[in-house]
C-alpha cells in the first residue's frame, strides 16, 4: 500500500467540514453579533432571566431562582408616584444576573455604552456578576440618547436609585407581581412550543399575529424556543390580541369551555391541589361534571376554579399575557 | 452471558456479539418509539384521550417519541450495522467486540436516562438538542466516541487493500457526528444566547440528519444491494461523488430550517443554493443502487431484504426532490411549519432512512445469529404494516400541510384550519398504530429467529437458503 489513500481521504474530509463550518459558523458570527438589542429584547431577557432552560440554579426546571417582573405606581424609596407606571425587574441573593448583565458586549454598540455609563450595571456585570447574584439587583429600562439617536439601556435602579429587591417587592405587593420567568419555563417544560411557534413568518401571517421580529429582538434570550412545526396559532404576539386573563384561565383548564374544536391538550393540572381560597379542587367532579355538560345533560359547564398565587397556572398566564 | 462477556477478554468474546446486542437493542427502541408516535398521534386526534396527568400531556410525550426514535432505533441500527459491515469489508474482525458491547451497554443506560429525564421536563428547550447538556456529553463522550474509535480502528486494521464506499462514510460520518454534537450544544455550555442559539440549534438539527442519518443510511444500502443480488456496485465512482458531495453540499443549508427569522439574508440564500445542490447526491446514490440491480429485480420480490432496501432507496427519490426545493424561498413560504415537514420528516426517518435499516438489520441478525429468519410470513406482514402504515401518514401529513399552508395565506381562521385537519389527523394516528403493529411482530419474529430459525451452514448466507414458514 504505497499509495495511502486513507490519510489524504481523511486530510479532505477534515478540510471540507472545516470550510463548511467556516462559512456557516464563523462568517454569520459578525453579523449575528453586531446586532443591536432593542427594548423588546430587553424586556424579554430582564424578565426571564439567565436560564429558561436546563441550568444550574434551577436543574430541575421548577421555577426557583427566577427574577421577579414588578410594575410599580411609585417609588420604593421616596414614595414618589409614577405617571405612567414603572416596570422594575427584581432579582433577588441567589438569583443569576441575566445574561447580557454578564457579558454586556452582546448588548450591542450604544446600548452597552449607555447601560454601563447612565445605567451603572458595572458594579454587577462581567467579573462582578457573582456580587450581583450574591447581593440581589433590581433593573429598569432607561431611556437615554447615543449618537443623536434614542437607546434604551439596562439600569442598575439598586445603584441609581437605591431600590433593594425586598422594598421593591413590597411596594409592588402581590397583585402587581409577575412570575414571567418561571412562566417561559412551564411554556418550555409542559411543550406548548411544540405547536404554538413564537416567530410569525414573512407571509400573511403578519395580518393575523403580528410583525416578525427584527434582529436585535432576540438578544439575551435563551432558549428562543421558536418551534417548527405548527398545530397552532403564533403566540409572539398574543398578549396584543387577547389579555383576557379570565379567558386565559378558562382556556387552560379545559380548552373547549372556549373553543369547542380547539385541540389542546387541558391543563388543568397546573393548578395544583388547592384553589385561590385554599380548597381542595375536586378534578374528579370536575370532570365527570363537564362530560355531563359536553353531552348535553347540563346547561352550563362546571365552574373554573381560581388559581392559587403559588400556582404554576399563574407563571404561565402571566408570561403569556407578557407576549406585546 | 452479556456480563461475562462485558468483564470477560476480548478473544473469548464470539464475532458479532456486539452486533446482535445492538441488533436487538436498536428493535426494542425501535417498538417504544413507533408505540410513543401511536400515543402522540392519538392525542393530536383525540385530545381528551389520557387527560390530566402531566406525565402524560402531549408536550412532555412529544419529544421523547422523536430522541427514541433517532438515538435509539436509527442511530442504534446503524451501529448494529456497523459492527458487522466494517470488519466484513476490511476482510478482519472487529477491533474490540469488548468495546462494541461496552459502547451498546452505554448506550442503553445513557438513552434510557437521557429519556426519563426528558419526560419528566429536564430540558433544555431546544429541539433535537432536548437534552440538558450533561446528558448530551455522556452521549458524546460515552457512546458516539468509542463507536468512531471502534470503527475507524477497524478500518484501519483491514485486510483489504482499498477501502470500500461503504466504510468512508461510517468513518467519516462517526466521526463528523461527534464534531455536530459538540459544537451543536455549544449553546447550553457557553450560555449563547438570541439568533446564535437559534441558528446553532438548527444547525445541529440540520447536520444530525445530513452528516448522520441520511449518509449512514444509504451507505448501508452500498453493502447490502450487492451483497443480496450478488452484483458488484454498478460504480465506486459515482458513490464516491455521492461521498464528497454529501460533506460539501449538506454540510452547509442548516439556516434554511429557519428562513423566517432575521438571520443574515446572505446566509439564507447560500443556505437555499447549497440545499439544491442536495440533489447531486441524492441523485447519484439512487441512481448506482438503481443501476447495481440490474437484471436482479425478482429479488424484490422474491427476497424480503432486498424487498426493504429498494423500498428505502426508491422512497429516496420523493425524498430528495421534496428536500431540494421545499427549501427554497419560493416553496418555503407556503409549506413551513405546516404537516407538509412533517411529512417530509418521516418520510426521511421512517421512509427512506428505516427501510434501509430494517433490511440491515434483518440481514446482520441472521448473518450473526447464523440463522435463518424464522417466519417469511412475518416478515412480509411487517413490510406491508410498516409500509402501508407509513404511506398513510405520510399522505395525510402532506394533506394536513397542504391545507395549513392554504390557511396560512388566505388568512383564515385558525380554529378552521383545526377542523378541515381533523380527519387527517385520524389517519395519521392509524398508519402510526400500523407501524408499532408490524414492529411488535417484527421483535417476535426476531426473537423467535434466535431461539428455533433453521442453522445456516458454514460458509453459506442465509439469503441463499430457501423460506422455512
Amino acid at each position: 500500500m504505497a499509495f495511502k489513500e486513507y490519510r489524504l481521504g481523511s486530510a479532505m474530509v477534515g478540510g471540507a467540514l472545516g470550510l463548511s463550518m467556516i462559512i456557516t459558523i464563523f462568517m454569520p458570527s459578525f453579523d449575528l453579533r453586531s446586532a443591536v438589542s432593542t427594548k423588546m429584547a430587553l424586556e424579554k431577557q430582564l424578565s426571564a432571566g439567565f436560564d429558561v432552560g436546563f441550568g444550574y440554579a434551577d436543574p430541575l426546571l421548577l421555577g426557583i431562582n427566577r427574577p421577579l417582573t414588578v410594575v410599580l405606581d411609585a417609588d420604593p424609596k421616596t414614595g414618589a408616584k409614577f405617571d405612567p407606571p414603572v416596570t422594575a425587574y427584581i432579582y433577588k441573593p441567589g438569583v443569576p444576573m441575566p445574561p447580557n448583565v454578564r457579558h454586556p458586549h452582546d448588548l450591542g454598540k450604544g446600548v452597552e455604552d449607555l447601560s454601563e455609563g447612565l445605567g451603572q450595571i458595572g458594579s454587577v456585570s462581567g467579573s462582578n456578576h457573582s456580587v450581583g447574584q450574591r447581593e440581589g439587583v433590581v433593573f429598569t429600562i432607561g431611556l437615554g440618547e447615543f449618537d443623536g439617536e434614542e437607546v434604551s439601556y439596562i439600569e442598575n435602579a439598586t445603584a441609581t436609585r437605591g431600590w433593594t429587591p425586598d422594598a421593591t417587592l413590597a411596594a409592588a405587593g402581590d397583585k402587581n407581581t409577575f412570575k414571567i420567568s418561571q412562566g417561559k419555563t412551564e411554556f418550555v417544560v409542559q411543550g406548548c412550543w411544540w405547536c404554538h411557534t413564537l416567530l410569525p413568518e414573512q407571509t400573511q401571517d403578519w395580518q393575523v399575529f403580528g410583525a416578525p421580529p427584527y434582529l436585535g429582538d432576540f438578544n439575551g434570550e435563551n432558549p428562543t424556543a421558536f418551534g417548527s412545526d405548527r398545530k397552532a396559532p403564533d403566540l409572539l404576539h398574543v398578549g396584543s390580541r387577547n389579555s383576557s386573563r379570565e379567558w386565559m384561565l378558562l382556556h387552560f383548564f379545559n380548552p373547549r369551555l372556549v373553543q369547542v374544536n380547539s385541540i389542546m391538550p387541558r391543563f388543568d393540572y397546573l393548578w395544583g391541589e388547592k384553589d385561590a381560597q385554599g380548597n381542595v379542587i375536586d378534578y374528579d367532579k370536575w370532570r365527570a361534571e363537564y362530560l355531563e355538560y359536553a353531552n348535553g345533560k347540563r346547561v352550563y359547564p362546571p365552574e373554573v376554579p381560581d388559581y392559587a398565587p403559588d400556582s404554576e397556572i399563574r407563571a404561565l398566564i402571566d408570561w403569556v399575557l407578557s407576549l406585546k | 452471558m452479556l456480563l461475562k462477556y462485558l468483564t470477560g477478554k476480548n478473544e473469548d468474546i464470539p464475532a458479532g456479539s456486539s452486533a446482535i446486542f445492538f441488533g436487538f437493542s436498536s428493535i426494542f427502541w425501535f417498538v417504544v418509539g413507533t408505540g410513543l408516535g401511536s400515543f402522540n398521534a392519538a392525542k393530536l386526534a383525540f385530545p381528551d384521550f389520557v387527560t390530566g396527568t402531566e406525565l402524560f400531556a402531549f408536550g412532555h410525550m412529544r419529544q421523547v417519541h422523536v430522541l427514541a426514535v433517532i438515538v435509539g432505533w436509527i442511530s442504534m441500527a446503524f451501529a448494529m450495522t456497523m459492527m458487522y459491515m466494517t470488519p466484513a469489508l476490511g476482510n478482519t474482525k472487529l477491533w474490540s467486540e469488548k468495546l462494541g458491547l461496552w459502547t451498546g451497554m452505554m448506550w442503553n443506560i445513557g438513552l434510557s436516562t437521557a429519556l426519563f429525564s426528558l419526560w419528566i421536563g429536564i430540558t433544555s428547550g431546544r429541539e433535537y438538542s432536548d437534552f440538558a447538556w450533561p446528558l448530551d456529553l455522556v452521549i458524546l463522550l460515552g457512546v458516539i466516541t468509542p463507536l468512531c474509535v471502534n470503527v475507524i480502528m477497524t478500518i484501519a486494521h483491514r485486510r483489504t487493500q482499498g477501502i470500500y464506499i461503504t466504510n468512508w462514510f461510517f468513518g467519516s460520518c462517526t466521526f463528523m457526528v461527534g464534531i455536530v454534537l459538540l459544537v451543536g450544544n455549544s449553546p447550553e455550555y457557553f450560555h449563547l444566547t438570541g439568533l446564535s442559539e437559534a441558528y446553532l440549534t438548527w444547525w445541529n438539527a440540520h447536520n444530525l440528519l445530513g452528516l448522520w442519518i441520511t449518509p449512514v443510511a444509504a451507505a448501508i444500502a452500498y453493502y447490502t444491494i450487492p451483497k443480496l443480488t450478488g452484483n458488484p456496485l454498478y460504480s465506486h465512482r459515482i458513490g464516491h461523488m455521492h461521498f464528497w458531495s454529501i460533506i460539501v453540499f449538506y454540510s452547509t443549508p442548516a439556516s434554511h430550517h429557519i428562513m423566517s427569522s432575521p438571520i443574515p439574508e446572505w446566509l439564507k440564500s447560500f443556505a437555499s443554493v447549497e440545499g439544491v445542490l442536495i440533489l447531486i447526491p441524492a441523485v447519484a446514490f439512487v441512481a448506482n443502487i438503481l443501476l447495481t440491480m440490474k437484471g436482479k429485480w425478482t429479488l424484490f420480490v422474491e427476497n424480503i431484504e432486498t424487498k426493504f432496501s429498494m423500498t428505502g432507496v426508491l422512497l429516496a427519490v420523493p425524498l430528495n426532490m421534496q428536500g431540494g426545493f421545499q427549501q427554497t424561498r419560493s416553496i418555503n413560504w407556503y409549506i413551513h411549519g405546516t404537516g407538509w415537514i412533517v411529512a417530509h420528516a418521516h418520510l426521511a426517518l421512517l421512509g427512506m432512512s428505516t427501510f434501509l435499516e430494517i433490511a440491515a438489520v434483518y440481514f446482520g441478525l441472521q448473518q450473526m445469529l447464523k440463522r435463518k429468519v424464522y417466519s417469511l410470513a412475518l416478515a412480509n406482514i411487517h413490510y406491508w404494516f410498516v409500509l402501508i402504515g407509513f404511506c398513510i401518514y405520510w399522505i395525510s401529513m402532506t394533506i394536513a400541510g397542504l391545507i395549513q399552508g392554504a390557511g396560512k395565506i388566505y388568512e383564515v381562521p385558525y380554529i378552521d384550519v383545526v377542523i378541515a385537519e381533523h380527519p387527517y389527523m385520524i389517519a395519521r394516528w392509524v398508519g402510526g398504530t400500523m407501524v408499532f403493529t408490524g414492529n411488535l411482530v417484527w421483535l417476535f419474529n426476531m426473537w423467535m429467529t434466535a431461539r428455533v430459525g433453521t442453522l445456516v451452514p458454514e460458509g453459506r448466507y442465509a439469503h441463499e437458503l430457501a423460506y422455512d414458514r
